[in-house]
């Protein structure tokens, strides 16, 4: 059977904008949030994002997952123009492709860490024992089987964020999306998350993080920076610049 | 001075910056306050009327009849009415006047009808008053008026009686029986007689058997019956024998009030002796259409006002959660818990009291709509008055509705930590284990709708509770209806008014229904945005979460409607002391999918805006 994210797979990069632009309000009231962006993300990279608050990486962030529309430009996701697609088409899209992760953690207060890894599995049709069965994998990967049981109220922030994570891998998307992943962290909760980027880089899942943590950034392939809604600086890091802030970050040895 | 100006303002700009809720609120307790309204004064309404009608006919304090004996060939004994004449106490009196009954046609329609012989002079206790045409002569005969409506017919019509054709001479107005198709003479019992008659000790083993319940008939036929007059040639011509004709009496006391005392020295120990009827029986006789619907409305305002206290705790615990950060930065600037519970009372005290106000005016203008005292009596019954005691109940029951529903969220709230009521942390959802792995295996708008219903199970109560409640008297109001039609009698049996009632009350109880699950999913949208924006990002549709909020409204609402179902019929055993008629099976199957249907589309829509709303928006906020 040919599982949902196949139909989307192609040749060339995963994420791409054109001229992307995104405004909120009107006359002496408007703001540009997002101004002419142009980004590709090729398959198993990891990109951050970097700047200020209210740079408008979130919002960025939002437009090449389909919660918003853009104002004007262009988003394609494994080759599908996808910012003019219905909410429904968009949802679906979501469903099969993407995965988020909030800075918040955005978890079902009244469902269990597996519970919450499972939804997005049940809302893709799957059947109740394969999306048990996947999210018991998942929690096993991000190293939280002894609390698969657990209400989120009884995690910690950074297990709450390391349960996300598992349930953004649910359906294993073409692209993960990091809104500040470790921004609600302590430091040790911070490292938690960083380590399983980390891995979820090296298995070769796209990534697309947006962060205010250079300890984040320092994991990915390519350090956007942000102002003013535009791209101000790219860089491509090396393995070595990795292993020098990895090392900082405590990621080495 | 100062606490309560502030009280006052919060309250006043919260109203006005939510006035949908408010107007909700507002419709809610003035559909209960309107019933109880109607209902308080239409008491006693028709005691006007009769009065009235009683001073124009001369009308009787006791009348007293006597039937013939079961047994064949002999006549009723004239001398126990005659002895009543002459009791003491007895200032005047009428009669005997002989009656039978005879089959009336008029108009295609059958009917029973006491025909009573009566001289063409006019008698000086009971005067019937024409209100058309001529009194009695040979061949003519007078309709009391509430039969001539039933029938259709006026002086100058012709009717058959008893096989005869008679010319309707007249109609007139009497106060000596109840309206048709209640007009009832000995061998028929009713009132002080028959309640004395049921209550009466089993007599000793040996001893004499009393009549017990209606006595033999012999050849009466009880049931419904209009009353003619005739002249007592007629009269005693339409008797085919001896035991077809009865006598009445009507006496005039020296103290009217203690007709019911007269009686009860009177009453009745065989069936061969007269049956009295005091006059307030026959008032209570002409009440009892006035009193029944007021009887109906009296319970739908408490249904009514049940419904309206599961709204307001609905709206009181979803504004709650919308305005947890406002408790909290009232506390955290100095104010008492105390001042943020006063603040949310205050907002439904003022409601509780425009209600009361708009409920006390709107009753009070349609009551007359209600207060018509049929054709059977003189005049109206006028505008009945709002006592102050009508104005204390209202205002009483607005306000405990108010206050009772928003008490405890008010209390709670007071009582959050003002760090996690800054902090916007919303009183944690439930979780119903079983109920989320039997939803993973539903389709995805029941997943959602399960989950969502079983976050908050006491709003879950209350939407079923608000539904069976609404069922229970919408079934109850059928079941009253197809009794009424087990009951009807031939022509316009004015009864029928009975309808419209039954339909303001079925209306009345969907409207605050519709109220209630308007509120729910109000409530249940805000509560649920987080959740509903985190499955849309998570890859359910604007649909499918539309479909859920649906669903979370829709599975209450049909367990509310399939529990009103025995609700309605208990309720309708409780309130007649008839046994119960159950209404057609179709009828009770079109509650059940109507009520499922109506929720359907008043959830509908609350849930697909909320389903459009920006999901980041949502999300971003949650971040604020």
């Amino acid at each position: 059977m040919m599982h949902a994210n196949e139909s989307l797979s192609h040749v060339g990069p995963v994420l791409r904008t054109r001229g992307l632009e995104k405004e909120y309000g009107k006359g002496a009231g408007l703001v540009r949030a997002l101004d002419a962006v142009e980004l590709e993300v090729a398959s198993g990279e990891t990109v951050a994002v970097m700047g200020p608050s209210g740079c408008g990486k979130s919002t960025l962030l939002h437009l090449l997952g389909g919660l918003e529309r853009p104002s004007g430009g262009e988003v394609w996701l494994a080759g599908r123009r996808i910012d003019q697609l219905s909410e429904k088409a968009l949802a679906r899209l979501r469903r099969h492709a993407i995965g988020f992760v909030f800075q918040a953690f955005h978890l079902m207060d009244e469902l269990t860490a597996a519970e919450n890894v499972e939804l997005p599995a049940l809302l893709a049709a799957r059947s109740p024992r394969a999306a048990r069965r996947r999210a018991a994998e998942l929690l096993e990967r991000v190293g939280l089987s002894d609390r698969a049981r657990h209400l989120p109220s009884a995690l910690s922030g950074g297990e709450r964020q390391r349960v996300a994570i598992a349930r953004a891998l649910s359906n294993q998307p073409l692209v993960v999306l990091a809104d500040e992943p470790t921004g609600n962290l302590d430091s040790t909760a911070t490292l938690d998350v960083l380590r399983l980027l980390d891995s979820l880089r090296a298995a070769g899942q796209t990534l697309l993080i947006v962060t205010h943590d250079a300890r984040i950034a320092a994991t990915a392939d390519r350090l956007i920076s942000m102002r003013d809604g535009a791209f101000v600086e790219e860089t491509r890091l090396t393995r070595g610049t990795t292993g020098q802030l990895g090392e900082l970050a405590g990621l080495e040895g | 001075m100062g606490r309560l100006l502030l009280v006052s303002r919060l309250a006043a700009r919260d109203l006005r910056r939510r006035p949908a809720p408010a107007a909700l609120l507002l419709l809610a307790i003035t559909a209960a306050t309107t019933t109880l309204t109607l209902a308080l004064v239409l008491h006693g309404v028709i005691s006007k009327p009769y009065q009235r009608t009683r001073e124009a006919t001369a009308g009787p304090d006791v009348i007293a009849s006597v039937a013939p004996p079961p047994v064949a060939g002999q006549a009723a004994d004239l001398a126990g009415l005659k002895a009543l004449a002459d009791a003491p106490g007895v200032v005047g009196h009428s009669g005997p006047y002989p009656y039978t009954q005879a089959a009336v046609e008029a108009n295609g329609v059958t009917a029973t009808a006491w025909t009573q012989g009566r001289d063409t002079a006019p008698a000086p206790v009971d005067q019937p008053k024409l209100t058309e045409g001529s009194w009695v002569r040979d061949d003519g005969a007078v309709i009391e008026a509430s039969l001539a409506t039933a029938l259709g017919i006026g002086a100058g019509d012709r009717i058959t009686l008893g096989g005869r054709s008679f010319q309707v001479a007249g109609v007139a107005v009497t106060a000596v029986t109840p309206p048709y198709p209640k007009q009832c003479f000995a061998p028929c019992w009713y009132g002080t007689a028959a309640e004395a008659e049921a209550n009466r000790p089993e007599p000793p083993a040996g001893s004499r058997e009393p009549p017990s319940g209606p006595p033999d008939t012999g050849g009466f036929r009880l049931g419904p019956a209009g009353l003619i007059w005739i002249t007592e040639a007629d009269a005693r011509s339409l008797a085919t024998r001896a035991q077809s004709l009865a006598y009445v009496v009507y006496l005039k006391l020296a103290d009217p009030a203690g007709a019911q005392a007269f009686v009860n020295a009177h009453l009745p120990a065989s069936p061969t002796e007269p049956l009295l009827v005091p006059w307030q029986d026959v008032l209570e006789g002409h009440s009892w259409l006035v009193e029944t619907k007021r009887e109906i409305l009296l319970i739908g305002s408490w249904l009514l006002s049940l419904i309206a206290l599961a709204s307001i705790t609905v709206l009181v615990g979803g504004r709650m959660a919308d305005q947890l950060r406002r408790v909290g930065l009232l506390k955290a600037v100095g104010g008492t818990p105390s001042l943020s519970a006063a603040v949310l009372l205050a907002e439904h005290v003022v409601v509780a009291l425009l209600a009361t106000a708009a409920g006390l005016a709107v009753g009070r203008l349609a009551a007359p709509l209600l207060t018509d005292p049929g054709a059977g009596l003189v005049g109206s019954a006028g505008a009945p008055t709002v006592t102050m005691s009508t104005v204390g109940l209202v205002t009483a029951v607005a306000l405990g509705v108010a206050v009772v529903a928003t008490f405890v969220p008010a209390v709670r709230a007071a009582r959050t930590s003002t760090v996690l009521a800054l902090a916007d942390a919303a009183r944690p959802p439930r979780r119903a284990a079983w109920l989320n792995a039997i939803s993973a295996r539903l389709p995805v708008p029941l997943l959602l709708g399960l989950r969502v219903a079983a976050r908050r199970p006491r709003r879950t109560v209350l939407g079923v509770t608000s539904i069976a409640i609404t069922a229970s008297g919408i079934v109850a109001a059928l079941a009253a209806y197809a009794h009424f039609n087990t009951e009807k009698a031939p022509g316009a049996d004015p009864r029928g008014d009975l309808r419209q009632v039954l339909l303001l009350f079925a209306i009345m109880l969907v409207v605050q229904a519709a109220v209630n699950a308007i509120c729910i999913t109000w409530a249940t949208a805000l509560d649920t945005r987080r959740s509903s924006a985190l499955a849309r990002a998570l890859g359910a549709t604007p649909d499918q979460v539309s479909a859920g909020l649906s669903a979370a409204q829709v599975l209450p609402a049909l367990a509310g409607a399939i529990l009103g179902l025995p609700g309605g019929i208990a309720l309708a055993q409780v309130l007649d002391d008839d046994p119960v008629t159950i209404p057609p099976l179709w009828q009770l199957l079109a509650v059940v999918l109507a009520s499922v249907l109506v929720i359907t589309a008043l959830t509908a829509i609350p849930g697909r805006v909320s389903a459009r709303r920006s999901v980041a928006e949502i999300l971003q906020s949650e971040l604020a």
